[in-house]
């Protein structure tokens, strides 16, 4: 795609078609709400760009259709929405250990259960946290705009291929749904590592296995080992963040995805009241951006966490700021989506008694 | 002097772990013997099970992935799609076939997924030390089901093979045995044709293999393959259920 185009769009929409543009050849899905619209982008535009769309029996059939083909060499993308997540970790788990590489994206909804189809980040724990069985990572991207999506889900492919790994992108009802203007572009073409572990039939070389059972411990071991050196890796070369209005801030808030979007808002608006209070956009959940949190914690004097959750990524704020700085928490869990000002208030309300002034 | 007899270059150099007087080792070697005789080394890729057959990539020298207990047809899906001129099978235990892997399985039959699945019913879970399959018979006794299955408490034995049969998506359908050496060369033609039609495009195709565990139902392999014959193929008779080729 050479042109350069900015044009209306929807969320999924746009993950669906950063994904066509990123070279993913197969995507395979299960309908769950708040993320419909994927799959019924994709069984579209798969057809269009000849690409295979398969709507799987359930989460745990599409999770391990993404595994075959990814093992087959194929770029390959799941979508679903939290139920829908929590079913998919055991292939999750293996992706991990087999070194796949796959796109995972979570439009994450209310819960925990049935819960309801509202945006939420009741998902941080899960998804940051491995989510499977086992002592495993993968990087977890948390958009806040449709343009973010769009970027984040073609760089997504790349990174998965970079470290032979399951890469989760985690959205929420908001993101999915809202449509704002995107600007259109191609892959940018980097190089990528050779897929020597591909299994295509062991035409003209030795036969290939591609397994995560490994019986001998000691061989275990170095297979966790070697895992682990990977994210240590990914914890030096992953790590975004965003940054609004921190240079002189008094107060930082941290928040991601939609959550971020309100605080922003709302640390526009205490602006204008006169509070310093700027804001951390956390772009990757794991890795963490420890250290931009700890550098620009430094010359604050409060952090305020706000998630859409009962408090989950602040556990990570805590370990990056190691207790150098006190941290309050704000959180509208179950799908609740607060309005700026109420955000406001609450800034407002922390500057006032912790006498920031 | 002429060689009759020699390993199939399809299998590697590697003695088989399994029991004495367990079937996984013949059928292992019929699939391979086809291999080299239908000349697809070069484009078939195998699925093997989480169960006693887990272990197939020591054996067999194709490229192999390793599934989750139950997920092979999923994931022989998602390598047929995205490889559509390959040959994809899954070999797969009853447990993983019919109990865990029940959706994975029937759905990629009903797709008409172009994959072959080789179902190797023993009537226990074998690799876990004998517990109740779905495919135990009444009466037997297992380590799940020390007094005997009874059909009130544990359901009936699961023809999962004959559900298939029903399934217009399914192409091949056949349950064999390799209870005495005919029986041996049946299940070989049997896994020929379904190979075949595999490549002819035409859907899933699926070949039961009833298979001897005397270490689980705790006899010498004699009387396993007695009672494999003389029981089990009574319970699950064998012949062609659904051939549209």
């Amino acid at each position: 795609m050479d042109k350069i185009e900015k044009i209306l769009m929807k969320g999924t929409d746009a993950i669906g078609e950063a994904a066509i543009q990123a070279g993913c050849k197969c995507y395979f899905g299960y309908p769950i709400t708040p993320q419909n619209e994927i799959p019924e982008y994709m069984s579209r535009r798969m057809e269009e760009v000849g690409g295979v769309f398969l709507q799987g029996e359930s989460e745990i059939a599409s999770i391990n259709m993404v595994l075959g083909a990814a093992a087959s060499g194929a770029r390959a993308m799941t979508s679903s929405s939290s139920p829908g997540i929590s079913l998919k970790q055991e292939g999750l788990s293996f992706l991990a250990s087999l070194e796949l590489p796959a796109v995972i994206v979570n439009i994450n909804r209310g819960g925990p259960g049935l819960g309801n189809i509202a945006p939420s980040q009741g998902d941080y724990y899960q998804a940051t946290r491995g989510g499977g069985h086992g002592d495993y990572r993968m990087p977890v991207y948390a958009p806040a705009s449709v343009q973010e999506l769009y970027d984040i889900t073609m760089k997504c492919f790349d990174i998965a291929d970079l470290y032979r790994s399951p890469v989760m992108i985690l959205g929420d009802g908001m993101m999915g749904q809202i449509v704002e203007p995107v600007i259109l572009h191609g892959r940018e073409d980097i190089e990528l590592p050779p897929k020597d572990y591909i299994l295509d039939g062991a035409a003209g070389r030795p036969s290939r296995i591609v397994k995560s059972l490994i019986l001998d411990v000691r061989l275990m071991e170095e297979h966790n080992w070697k895992l682990k050196r990977k994210y240590d890796l990914m914890k030096r070369d992953l790590p975004l963040h965003e940054e609004f209005m921190t240079e002189d801030a008094k107060m930082i808030v941290v928040a991601y995805g939609t959550a971020a979007r309100i605080a922003k808002g709302a640390v526009k608006r205490v602006r204008a009241n006169g509070f310093q209070v700027g804001l951390i956009r956390p772009i990757t959940l794991w890795p963490f951006p420890d250290e931009a949190i700890l550098n620009l914690t430094k010359k604050a004097k409060l952090v305020l966490v706000f998630e859409m959750s009962t408090g989950q990524m602040i556990d990570d704020v805590r370990l990056a700021t190691r207790g150098k700085i006190d941290c309050e928490f704000y959180g509208r869990p179950g799908g609740v989506v607060a309005a700026p000002q109420e955000i406001s208030r609450i800034i407002e309300r922390h500057w006032l008694q912790w006498e920031l002034s | 002097m002429k060689k009759v007899f020699t390993r199939p270059k399809s299998l590697k150099p590697a003695p088989f772990h399994y029991c004495p007087g367990c079937g996984h080792s013949i059928i292992h070697r019929l699939v391979a013997e086809l291999i080299d005789e239908m000349d697809i080394r070069g484009k078939i890729i195998c699925i093997p099970p989480a169960g006693c057959a887990v272990l197939a990539y020591n054996y067999f020298d194709i490229d192999t992935c390793e599934s989750a207990h139950g997920r092979g047809c999923a994931i022989a899906t998602g390598f047929k799609r995205a490889l559509p001129d390959r040959i994809v099978f899954t070999y797969q235990g009853d447990g993983d076939m019919a109990a865990i892997g029940t959706a994975e399985t029937i759905h990629a039959a009903n797709r008409g997924e172009i994959i072959t699945s080789i179902f190797v019913n023993n009537a226990v879970y074998g690799m876990t030390g004998g517990q109740m399959a779905p495919t135990t018979m009444l009466g037997q006794k297992t380590t799940t089901s020390p007094y005997g299955r009874r059909s009130k408490v544990e359901g009936y034995p699961l023809k999962i093979t004959d559900l298939i049969a029903q399934l217009p998506g399914a192409a091949y359908v056949a349950r064999t045995s390799v209870a005495t050496p005919a029986k041996v060369m049946a299940t070989k033609k049997a896994l020929k044709r379904a190979f075949e039609i595999q490549i002819s495009g035409l859907g899933y195709t699926l070949v039961e293999v009833l298979s001897p565990c005397p270490t689980n139902w705790k006899v010498s392999p004699k009387e396993a393959f007695k009672f494999l014959e003389e029981i089990m193929e009574k319970e699950y008779p064998l012949g062609v259920f659904k051939d549209i080729g």
